[in-house]
Order: C-alpha cells, then sequence, then structure tokens
C-alpha cells in the first residue's frame, strides 16, 4: 500500500515537471510578446511607419528599411520558388528509390544546415565580388533565395505528395503523358500547398540578418532604392545597427522597439496568413 | 508517338538538373570557402590558427589564433543546450502524453512562433531586457555575456528540440505502451522506462540538430555575447564566438588581405562542425526509424 503511494507521488511530481516545462515555454513567448508591443506601440504611429529617419537615425520613420525588406524578401522568393517546385517535381514525380535520390536528400539536408552567416559570406564572395553585383538588392535576394531554396523544395514536395496517385492513374488511363498529368493534374491540385509553402518562406526571409549584413543591407541611406543595384536598408539589419552604431543610444533603443515590434507583427502574420491559406485549402479538398 | 516519348525524357532530365541544385549550392559554399581561406595557410600553420590562444588580426604583426573563438562558439552551444534540453523535452513529453486536446492546441502554436522569431529581435531583446536584469541580478559590470547568449540560444533551440522530439515521441507503437501497462506499470513509469527510452535516439538526433542550429546562429550571439575574444572561463563573462567574428569583422577588411582569408577559415571550421552536427543526426534520425518501423 505504501509503495503503491508513493508511485503515486512520484508520478505527480513527474508530471508537475512535465507540465512546467511547457508552462515555462508558454511564459518565455509571453514576455517576449509582452515587452516588443508594450514598448514598441508607443513608438509605431502613421508618421513611424511612412516616413524617412531624420536627424541622423535619431528621429523620423523606418519606411526605407520596410521597402528594403519587402524588394529583398520579394527578389529571394521569385529566385527561390522556380526552382524549388521544379525539384520537388523531380523528386515526387519522376525520382525512384535509390541512390540518385538519396544524394539529393543529403544535399537538400545539408544546404538547410548551412549557418546563415555563410551564406553571407558566399554571397560576399561569388555575387558582391566575383559577379560584381556590388551590395546590392540582386546579391541580397540570391543569397536569401539560396538559402530558403530546401523550405521550398520540401514544402512543395509535401504539397505534390498530398495529390492522390489516383488522380494521376485517372489522367494517365486518359492517354495524357506523365507531363500533361504533371501540368494539368497534379500542380493545380497542389498549388495551396505550394503557396503556403513559399508564404512560409517569406515569413523566414524577411527576419534574417546574417545573410545581408555584407551582400545588400546599408545602416543609412537617403534615397530610396531606383534598380536591383541599389544598395538597401532593411528592418532587422536596421534593428542590428539602431542597437550597435550610432551616437544616441536612448533615441536609437526607442526606434529599436518599434521596428522590432514592425518586423515581429510582419513575420507572425505573414506566417498566420500561410496557416489560413493551408486550412482554407484543406477544408476545400476532401479527397 | 517517339517524339513525344524523347521529350516526356528530356522533360525527366530538365527536372532531375533542377532536384540536384542544392547539392550543386553546396559545393558551390565548399569551393567558394575553400578558395578564399586557404590562402591564409600560406603565411599561418593550421595547429596555429586552430590552437593559438590569440586573436588580434588588426595588429602588427597580427596574430590569426581562433581557439578562443572556437571555445567560445562551444561555450555557449553547450550552455544553450542546458537551457533548452529539459525544457524542451519535457515540454515535447507533455504534448505528446499526457496534454489535453486543447492544451495541445496551444502548446504547438506556441512553439511554431518562438520558431518563428527573427534572431535580431531575440538578440534586441537580451540586450535590452536580459542584460540589465543579469548585471543587477549577478553584480557585474555589464549583461552581455555568455549566459545571456546561451538562455537566447536555448530558447532558439528549443523550437527544434520539442517538435522533432515530439515526432518521435508520439511514433513509438501504443503496443510497447500497453505492454508496459499491462505489467502493472504507471503512466510515468511507462513513460520514463518505456516510451523515452524507446524514442531515444530520435531525441538524441533532435538535441544535435539543436545544437548546430546554436552553433551557426549569429545575431543573437553577435549582439549579446560581449565580444571579448578570449577563451571564456565561466558563464558570466563575454564571449565571441566564430559566427559574431565573421559578422563583426567582415566589413573591416581587405578583400585579399589575411585578415579577410581567416574569416573565411573561420567559416570553414564552422561549415565542417555544423556538417558534422546534420551527418551524425541524420545517422541517428536513421536508426530511429528503422528500429521503430
Amino acid at each position: 500500500m505504501d509503495n503503491r503511494k508513493w508511485r503515486e507521488i512520484k508520478q505527480q511530481m513527474g508530471f508537475l515537471a512535465l507540465r512546467t516545462s511547457a508552462l515555462i515555454i508558454f511564459i518565455i513567448l509571453g514576455i517576449l510578446l509582452y515587452f516588443l508591443f508594450v514598448r514598441g506601440i508607443k513608438v509605431i504611429n502613421w508618421g513611424f511607419l511612412t516616413k524617412m529617419p531624420e536627424n541622423g537615425m535619431t528621429s523620423g520613420g523606418i519606411f526605407p528599411a520596410i521597402l528594403g525588406t519587402f524588394y529583398l524578401t520579394m527578389g529571394a522568393i521569385l529566385f527561390a520558388l522556380p526552382l524549388g517546385i521544379m525539384a520537388a517535381i523531380y523528386m515526387t514525380e519522376y525520382a525512384v528509390q535509390g541512390k540518385v535520390i538519396r544524394l539529393i536528400r543529403i544535399g537538400i539536408s545539408n544546404l538547410a544546415s548551412v549557418p546563415s552567416i555563410v551564406f553571407g559570406l558566399f554571397g560576399l564572395a561569388l555575387f558582391v565580388n566575383y559577379c560584381k553585383f556590388g551590395v546590392s538588392i540582386l546579391s541580397g535576394s540570391l543569397t536569401l533565395g539560396i538559402m530558403i531554396l530546401p523550405v521550398i523544395i520540401r514544402a512543395s514536395e509535401e504539397a505534390l505528395l498530398l495529390v492522390p496517385n489516383g488522380f494521376r492513374e485517372a489522367s494517365l488511363a486518359l492517354g495524357a503523358t506523365k507531363w500533361q498529368t504533371i501540368y494539368k493534374i497534379v500542380l493545380p491540385n497542389a498549388i495551396g500547398g505550394i503557396i503556403t509553402g513559399a508564404i512560409l518562406g517569406v515569413g523566414r526571409v524577411a527576419g534574417e540578418t546574417a545573410p545581408i549584413l555584407f551582400t545588400a543591407a546599408t545602416f543609412y541611406t537617403m534615397k530610396l532604392p531606383n534598380s536591383v543595384f541599389s544598395e538597401v536598408m532593411a528592418l532587422p539589419y536596421h534593428i542590428y545597427a539602431l542597437m550597435t552604431e550610432g551616437s544616441h543610444p536612448k533615441e536609437q533603443k526607442a526606434i529599436a522597439y518599434g521596428a522590432s515590434l514592425v518586423l515581429i507583427v510582419l513575420v507572425l502574420g505573414i506566417n498566420m496568413i500561410a496557416i489560413v491559406i493551408r486550412n482554407y485549402y484543406r477544408r476545400k479538398k476532401k479527397w | 508517338m517517339i517524339l513525344n516519348k524523347t521529350k516526356e525524357k528530356l522533360l525527366e532530365w530538365f527536372f532531375l538538373a533542377f532536384a540536384f541544385l542544392s547539392n550543386i549550392f553546396l559545393l558551390g559554399i565548399v569551393i567558394v570557402l575553400f578558395k578564399e581561406g586557404l590562402p591564409l595557410f600560406k603565411d599561418i600553420k593550421v595547429a596555429d590558427f586552430l590552437f593559438g590562444r590569440h586573436w588580434y588580426p588588426t595588429f602588427d604583426p597580427p596574430e590569426f589564433g581562433a581557439f578562443p573563438l572556437i571555445m567560445g562558439s562551444l561555450w555557449v552551444t553547450i550552455g544553450s543546450i542546458i537551457v533548452a534540453v529539459p525544457l524542451g523535452l519535457g515540454a515535447a513529453i507533455y504534448i505528446s502524453e499526457i496534454a489535453s486536446p486543447r492544451m495541445k492546441e496551444i502548446l504547438k502554436p506556441t512553439v511554431e512562433v518562438l520558431a518563428g522569431f527573427p534572431s535580431v529581435v531575440l538578440g534586441f531583446f537580451g540586450m535590452v531586457v536580459i542584460a540589465p536584469f543579469l548585471q543587477s541580478a549577478f553584480g557585474l559590470p555589464t549583461g552581455l555575456n555568455a549566459l545571456n547568449a546561451s538562455i537566447l540560444l536555448g530558447i532558439m533551440a528549443i523550437p527544434t528540440i520539442t517538435s522533432i522530439s515530439e515526432d518521435c515521441i508520439s511514433a513509438v507503437p501504443r503496443g510497447f505502451k500497453e505492454a508496459s501497462y499491462a505489467l502493472g506499470a504507471n503512466k510515468w513509469e511507462t513513460i520514463i522506462k518505456v516510451t523515452v527510452p524507446a524514442a531515444f535516439s530520435g531525441i538524441s538526433s533532435a538535441v544535435i540538430l539543436g545544437m548546430g542550429r546554436a552553433i551557426g546562429e549569429t545575431m543573437t550571439v553577435l549582439m549579446v555575447g560581449g565580444g571579448a575574444a578570449v577563451i571564456p572561463h565561466g558563464f558570466l563573462q563575454p564571449v565571441r564566438t566564430m559566427t559574431a567574428t565573421i559578422a563583426a569583422e567582415m566589413g573591416e577588411t581587405a578583400i585579399g588581405s589575411d585578415h579577410y582569408y581567416s574569416l573565411f577559415a573561420i567559416a570553414i571550421v564552422l561549415f565542417i562542425l555544423t556538417l558534422i552536427f546534420n551527418i551524425i543526426a541524420d545517422l541517428i534520425a536513421q536508426r530511429f526509424r528503422k528500429r521503430i518501423v
């Protein structure tokens, strides 16, 4: 009897420990969001979002940084999405299990594990210096695009795999070629999942700093970018620069709070849009 | 008909080329790192670089001992694991074995949101919230140190550890647990003695992936590490990691200088370390899948 009681107590304590660790993670996120919202919201107003920085970064808005992040993100997705979809088409529609596909998977998994700063160096040596694109939207977008390629491939692959095999077989049975089947049947049915993956990729790229440190970003420029060869301000880099450069830490910290909140809302908002789209397509397509 | 067949074959080759892009980019990264990093070793011995204790790249004569940077990276990586494993694994067990469906619906998005947090924002949070807290709690001259970096990297590693561990724990066959209950074990004993050991290899692969993420992370350690390139002796001292060194110094180097080469050489070390972490994690995960299925 005593033994059973002791075992019951141990179980309760164990459960308590597990519950506590889950609770702590929840609290950590709560604290993060609380501080960023409460202190960031004070700074944010319409002018903050739409005006140029003023007085050497101590007042004014962050519009060029928002615009720069938009350009870089769009560039990266435009580059990575077509490549990722085509890679995924091979993986799901053509490949047979074997050495080739294993080699490809090793490539994807290891590319995904390369530290972001290494992508930055790669972009600096290849795009900025060797290709002579300079510190520019183009160099930054290509670097970011290569970095998220594994994310896009995996998401597209999942989306293509969700299309039931019966669809493919029915199309082939009607005399369509494999390519016609992919183009007319598989891709249209997978498009929701592919879009979701692309949007998740956008959310990831928008917050990245290390890859654009030497390839695209600049702390301060008075003019907005006018071509893909312009250097740009970017939200994540702006936060870093505000905290580490300049001579007015107090004013700059306030702006950094605002910029952080904008970035967080942007990234989380983008992720939420992706989830809504995913749910929409899931509900629409009940196979 | 024959034309169609050639066309189909050509298309297959076309897609195959794209499938190999990841490998090509990976190879490109290796080539670039070695091409820009190896020239350093014309002037400096590999052993002096890896084990040299002084990183003074701008002195005359300069010294390129990367040992303090490598140790800095290892310190914060181990620190992050100490923070992330108990929390991340505990949460994973809780989510997969104990939590009600409603709790799951709250906790899973929590972990996902944490995973999506930009590292620069976490670094900012470390500077403005955690650093002042540590400073007053421990009576330090500055709160920018290895502990601060470890906490933030731990927060970043939690989503990786939690989501992969949870998948592995959920994959343990029900028969294992039922056999344990049939022998009279209660739920806690089953979790500790049957479920978690059965998922152990999957969990270790999750932890190694988390470590890979921590060692390659740049912005947080750059912002809160404190930046001193000395071998750390404790968590309350400032550190400078390999990633932070590259990020902080690349902007000031001249292309083709030894300093420039040395930062690429650090990147080679970093790249090889993360590659090893990733390969080990992959191998363990494969073994897990074979044993469970």
